[in-house]
C-alpha cells in the first residue's frame, strides 16, 4: 500500500486467472471486474495459473461456441494502464505453450517468483 | 480488523456462501468489523428472495438478510446480477444492488478483502 502524489491511497490489487476462458464465466466476469477496478487509479496486476493460461491464447474463434470471445480484450489492457500481466511458467510448459502463443507481451516467472509477488499484495482476487 | 468479503458462488450448489457466513459470524464474535459481502458471478443469487428451501434446512437467503440487518453490508454486483435475474424487487431485505466500483471502494478501504469460492 502506497499514496500517489494527491495522498491517495494506491494498494495493490491482483487478479488470478485459473480457469480455462470458456467453459464457466469465471475468467470473463474476472476480466470485467479488473476493467472496472481499473479506473480508480490502482496498483493492479493479473496472474495466469493452471488453465488460466489459455485466456490468452491467440487466434481463438468462439464463434461455434456462441459466445463471445474476449482475448483481444486483454491485449488492450494497456490501454486501461493494465500492464502488469504475469503468466506461471509451468503452466505454459504443462500445455506446450510459449509466450508466442499469447496474444499479448506478459511477464513469465516461475511459480516461486509469483508466490512473492502475491506475498507482496493487499488484496488478491482469485476470479 | 476492518473485514470485507467477496462471495463469488451462488448458495447450495458450493459450499462457499455456507463458509463466508460461517466467516463473517466468527469474525463479528471475535470483535472485528465485517464492512460488507460483496456478491459476484452466482453469489448474486444468495440475495433473492424467490427461493423456498426446504424447512429442514439452513435458509442461506434469510441468513444473509439478518446480516444485513445487523449493520453489514450485502451488496450484489449489479452487472452479474441483470446476467442472472436479480433485481430490486427480488431482493431479500437489507441487501441492495450496487456496481463494482463499490467493491472497488471496499478493497481500498478495508485491511483484508476476503474471497470465497470455488
Amino acid at each position: 500500500m502506497t499514496e500517489d502524489e494527491d495522498g491517495e491511497i494506491v494498494k495493490k490489487i491482483m487478479h488470478v486467472m485459473r480457469r480455462a476462458p470458456h467453459g464457466t464465466i469465471y475468467t470473463y466476469e474476472g476480466l470485467e471486474m479488473v476493467l472496472i477496478m481499473s479506473a480508480y487509479d490502482q496498483d493492479i496486476s493479473i496472474s495466469f495459473i493452471d488453465d488460466g493460461v489459455y485466456a490468452l491464447l491467440k487466434d481463438q474463434d468462439t464463434a461455434g461456441l456462441e459466445i463471445k470471445g474476449f482475448a483481444k480484450t486483454f491485449k488492450a489492457l494497456d490501454g486501461y494502464d493494465v500492464e502488469k500481466l504475469y503468466v506461471d511458467k509451468v503452466s505454459l510448459e504443462e500445455r506446450g505453450l510459449k509466450p508466442e502463443d499469447l496474444i499479448v507481451d506478459v511477464e513469465v516467472l516461475d511459480s516461486a517468483a509469483i508466490g512473492k509477488l502475491m506475498k507482496e499484495q493487499d488484496v488478491v482476487i482469485h476470479q | 480488523m476492518k473485514i470485507g468479503i467477496l462471495l463469488k458462488e451462488g448458495p447450495y450448489n458450493h459450499q462457499a456462501a455456507d463458509s463466508a457466513y460461517q466467516f463473517a459470524k466468527a469474525a463479528l464474535k471475535k470483535g472485528h468489523e465485517v464492512e460488507s459481502v460483496f456478491l459476484y458471478n452466482d453469489g448474486v443469487i444468495n440475495v433473492s428472495n424467490k427461493a423456498e428451501p426446504p424447512q429442514d434446512d439452513r435458509n442461506l437467503f434469510e441468513r444473509w438478510s439478518k446480516l444485513g440487518e445487523q449493520g453489514v453490508e450485502i451488496l450484489a454486483c449489479i452487472a452479474a446480477s441483470k446476467r442472472r435475474g436479480i433485481s430490486d424487487d427480488v431482493l431479500v431485505n437489507h441487501s441492495s444492488i450496487t456496481g463494482l466500483g463499490t467493491l472497488t471502494d471496499i478493497a481500498i478501504r478495508v485491511d483484508k478483502l476476503v474471497t470465497f469460492g470455488d
